[in-house]
């Protein structure tokens, strides 16, 4: 066997399986750069473009419905063109990504929030506690999210009037589809903790007296988290895709502050007569997001834990 | 067996009677069921009398179980915005929907089980590293956006097929259909083609993966050790083995396709239950809402004991427990 | 004429940090009605061996050289579908494990039928005759009530015997078991090491019994091969290796067995461990653990040489010109 070389702390990182296996992945190496761009177009987008699409006085309705630069009638101002109000499209994108990141990301910690302690209770006490927390969540995993997040949102909906439901609205979907995705979470933590706790070292810290709580905390918690935040990531593609789904439906984010989906919902009305980039744009941004997000995550399940699905 | 069954039948009443608990208090506890019936002009006493005369002074219990017997019944009350009874609404657009369904669980149960098998027997040919890759695309394209792509492609820029509604129907006996015409056949062909993607790609990732992971198990290792003929072991031992999760996640998904019609409905302007639904949510229409819960909830129990019964076909060990 | 036999035989595994090579220079050969022990740590390549014979290795492992006669016929590079019928019909396989050996959604006639039909020409009536006539012979007790039976509702032993039986199924001359007794209860190893030994002896089937359990080959072996790190270490007679080891590694396994009446303060055991494929050293494998290791040990593998009784040989340089070491 030939012996490697190179020394130092930077040859053991690069020769170590998961860099290797990232490094020699290169849609993986893609995925990673397209998401790392996005996020800091949508959260640098204050900075980035001088436009700000939903400050309604900003508007000028002379540059209504200007294509994309490159055809015919584009003008460099609007490079991805203009909406019916002038809007700047690409500055839309920019916030309207931002809107989707939050509620994508918060709401998946909101589930993990949920899903984890409950998983880890239940792994962990087993008995009647396991079986009334994981019949429920087999209940609900019966149901789509989906399904779940618009019944939440329609009750708020019912029970508000609508100045204030379009205030709270962004928080309302961050609850709905986090309320809709705990079980995955608490499914898997779950199946963690139940190998955990018959760990020998469980055993030595039930034997030092350790408080309960502590055990879960310090030595179940950190040993479960790694398949979960797994998990997570494609969590992320998913409620990125719901919160979408809802907007477009019309019940998620208002138009006053509007996320990719509802980007597309107002352009979807344009397709028909010809302003194809008002919808096209919001919605290939939105499909390459959750493409790179789900290839990270793929990569991950792969490289980490074969066995997962 | 019997028995299994009988449990099986109590746990799905256990669940039915949580979720019209559920449909229940949306009904009578959101918002107030009266000023949702009456206009403004209404007097105080005129609301209590109503109040009286439906029932809402009455004990809880009793509220609810006047309510699960006309549910029963299938009496869901009258639409607050469209003025007409629940029931008759559902079901005069329940056939779009249940069409729809229908189609795109062939097509997804189809493309997704030969897709699922070739890419999980053959994993380093070429055409399943390309199946693989689009069908991460497939994940990730939201519902909606692909129909939209489709409406675009052959509705606006090639006008084959039709971007809304379910062209000419026949109604027999209370049933309209859309699948005996060819107006019809083609107006579904987008919708159906749209909500059975998703799940299509779903059905065809967990086959593989169950393939690929039953391959690697001792016994068909032993198979192959034996000389059995390779169509055997694949299709006799590793499908076969197979079956279980698959039937489960197909159960579930087209369980799903009945929730996600609501999408495709809304995008290709479907005449059929999931765009009643959204209308309601977005107009607070209670009494429609409660009422898809149950019927959704319903249908999920139905396909849920259907699962049950299929694991009994396909694995002796569940046999074996239950008569023990 | 040896029904097996085995020359120079080379397994590799290209990875992404170079070729290992985890079976090297292998010769051994078996006759009809003999039993052959392999005896080595895991991941010595005992398994790899019997793999490679059937034609059954995981790829990307793949046979680099070497030639495996079949009563004289070379099967090495056979192609797949030769390969599979000679699987099953000339060679049975016996796995480790039989509880996840047989598939649980077929009963065990359903399993037999399949296997003889697939070899035999048959109709069903005759295949299930000769299925229950096999479940007797390998000691089902009531074979035509079980027949029907599915493998969970037989004991692990059981099933081992119904493993016995499918690799049976159509009177194989060679026999690969892979530690066919490991995951089994004590009482009924000895059983099973006995079924094996009467079909050998009364069908005079040659046998493979591959195993890290010097104590299955002592009851069941008639001679036995060494392996250590992917190398023959020891090779003969099994009352002679047992009794008086050649090889420093085999000395030094005989040595670690307990012996019931020998009363030792601590159990001799040898210093370090098996060298990964990959960090193989140069020369001879076990250079690092031996204490006779002199200048050629690091330069050169040796050869196996004559040491001993007839037969006997050993891969170890001390023996190079008569028999020096103890």
């Amino acid at each position: 066997m030939k012996n490697l070389t190179t020394s130092g702390r930077w040859a053991t990182f690069v020769d170590h399986d998961i860099t290797y296996s990232f490094l020699h992945s290169p849609t993986t190496i893609i995925a990673s750069i397209i998401t790392i761009l996005m996020f800091v177009a949508a959260f640098g987008a204050p900075i980035l473009t001088s436009f700000t699409p939903f400050d309604p006085g900003s508007l000028e309705l002379t540059d209504a419905f200007l294509p994309p630069v490159w055809e015919s009638g584009g003008i460099e101002k609007h490079f991805l063109g203009t909406d019916g109000q002038g809007r700047d499209i690409l500055a839309a994108i920019m916030y309207g990504t931002q809107i989707s990141l939050v509620v994508g990301l918060l709401s998946v910690l909101l589930s993990m929030g949920i899903g984890v302690p409950l998983g880890i209770i239940a792994g962990y006490f087993g008995g009647w506690v396991d079986t009334a927390i994981m019949r429920f969540a087999d209940i609900q995993l019966t149901i789509p999210p989906i399904l779940i997040a618009l019944m939440i949102d329609g009750v708020t909906r019912t029970s508000m009037s609508s100045e204030l439901h379009e205030v709270i609205a962004i928080p309302v979907l961050i609850v709905s589809i986090g309320i809709a995705s705990w079980p995955q979470y608490a499914r898997i933590t779950r199946s963690g903790a139940m190998v955990e706790r018959r760990k020998d070292f469980v055993a030595a810290a039930k034997l030092i007296q350790t408080p309960t709580s502590l055990i879960l905390l310090r030595h179940i918690l950190p040993n479960v988290i790694g398949p979960t935040l797994i998990v997570a990531t494609i969590g992320v593609a998913v409620a990125i895709i719901i919160e979408a789904t809802l907007s477009f439906l019309g019940v998620g984010v208002p138009p006053t502050t509007p996320s990719l989906g509802t980007l597309i919902r107002i352009g979807n009305s344009f397709l028909f007569s010809g302003e194809w980039w008002i919808t096209f744009f919001p919605a290939f941004t939105l499909v390459i997001l959750v493409l790179s997000v789900n290839l990270i995550g793929d990569w991950l399940r792969d490289t980490f834990n074969p066995k997962l699905r | 067996m019997v028995s299994f069954v009988i449990k099986r039948l109590f746990q799905s009443a256990i669940v039915m009677l949580a979720v019209a608990l559920i449909s229940f208090f949306l009904f009578n506890f959101v918002g107030d069921p009266i000023s949702n019936m009456v206009g403004q002009e209404t007097t105080v006493e005129d609301r209590a009398e109503l109040r009286e005369r439906l029932g809402l002074n009455e004990p809880f219990l009793y509220q609810f179980g006047r309510f699960v017997g006309h549910a029963l019944q299938g009496d869901f009350g009258i639409s607050y915005r469209l003025q007409r009874p629940v029931e008759d609404l559902i079901a005069e657009r329940m056939p779009a929907t249940l069409e729809l369904v229908f189609v795109s669980a062939i097509l997804a149960i189809v493309f997704g089980v030969v897709g699922g098998l070739f890419t999980g027997l053959k994993k380093d040919h070429w055409a399943s590293k390309l199946i693989m890759t689009t069908s991460l695309v497939g994940v990730s394209l939201p519902t909606f956006v692909i129909g939209i792509l489709l409406i675009y492609i052959f509705a606006v820029k090639v006008h084959w097929l039709p971007s809304f509604g379910r062209g000419e129907v026949v109604d027999i006996g209370g049933w309209t259909t859309g699948l005996l015409t060819v107006s019809g056949w083609k107006a579904i062909i987008l919708p159906a083609i749209t909500l059975a993607l998703y799940q299509t790609t779903l059905i065809l990732r967990i086959i593989r993966s169950e393939m690929l992971e039953v391959m690697r198990a001792d016994f068909i290792k032993f198979a192959r050790a034996r000389g059995l003929k390779r169509r055997d072991i694949n299709y006799g031992h590793a499908l076969k083995n197979t079956l279980i999760p698959v039937i489960t996640v197909t159960g579930l998904q087209i369980g799903s396709l009945i929730a996600f019609s609501i999408i495709t409905e809304t995008v290709f302007q479907w005449p059929g239950m999931g765009s009643l639904f959204i209308q309601a949510v977005q107009f607070a229409d209670i009494p429609i809402m409660s009422a898809y819960l149950v019927l959704v909830a319903f249908f999920f129990v139905v396909i849920n004991l259907t699962v049950d019964l299929l694991y009994f076909v396909v694995d002796p060990r569940l046999r074996a427990d239950v008569k023990g | 004429m040896a029904v097996l036999d085995i020359s120079n035989l080379c397994i590799e595994f290209p990875t992404r940090r170079g070729v290992l090579s985890a079976v090297e220079d292998l010769t051994l050969s078996i006759e009809a009605g003999e039993i052959l022990g392999i005896v080595g740590e895991s991941g010595a390549g005992k398994s790899l061996t019997g793999n490679a014979i059937v034609g059954l290795l995981e790829p990307p492992g793949h046979v680099t050289e070497g030639v495996i006669l079949l009563n004289g016929r070379d099967i090495t590079h056979l192609p797949e579908s030769e390969m599979r019928k000679i699987r099953g019909a000339q060679i049975g396989v016996i796995f480790q494990d039989p509880l996840t050996s047989l598939d649980p959604l077929y009963t065990i006639g359903q399993q037999l039928t399949q296997t003889i039909l697939t070899h035999k020409k048959m109709s069903n009536a005759q295949a299930k005759a000769w299925a229950i006539e096999l479940l007797n012979e390998v000691g089902i007790p009531a074979p035509e009530r079980r027949f029907d039976a599915f493998p969970h509702e037989f004991s692990g032993g059981m099933r081992q015997r119904v493993v016995i039986a499918l690799a049976l199924c159509c009177d194989p001359c060679l026999i690969i078991a892979d530690e066919p007794t490991t995951a089994l209860d004590v009482s009924v190893q000895a059983q099973i090491i006995a079924l094996l030994k009467r079909l050998s002896r009364e069908k005079g089937v040659a046998t493979m019994l591959v195993t890290h359990d010097m104590g299955v080959i002592a009851e069941a072996a008639d001679r036995v091969a060494v392996i250590y790190s992917g190398r023959l270490a020891e090779i003969g007679d099994v009352r002679s290796v047992i009794d008086a080891p050649k090889h420093p590694y085999t000395k030094g396994l005989m040595d670690s067995i307990p012996q019931i009446g020998q009363n030792l303060k601590i159990l001799p055991n040898i210093v370090g461990a098996m060298p990964r494929l990959d960090a193989r050293p140069d020369g001879c494998a076990f250079n690092p653990r031996c204490s006779k290791a002199k200048f050629i040990c690091h330069q050169q593998a040796a050869p196996l040489i004559e040491a001993g009784s007839v037969g006997q040989r050993a891969a170890c340089w001390v023996y190079e010109g008569g028999e020096k070491y103890v």
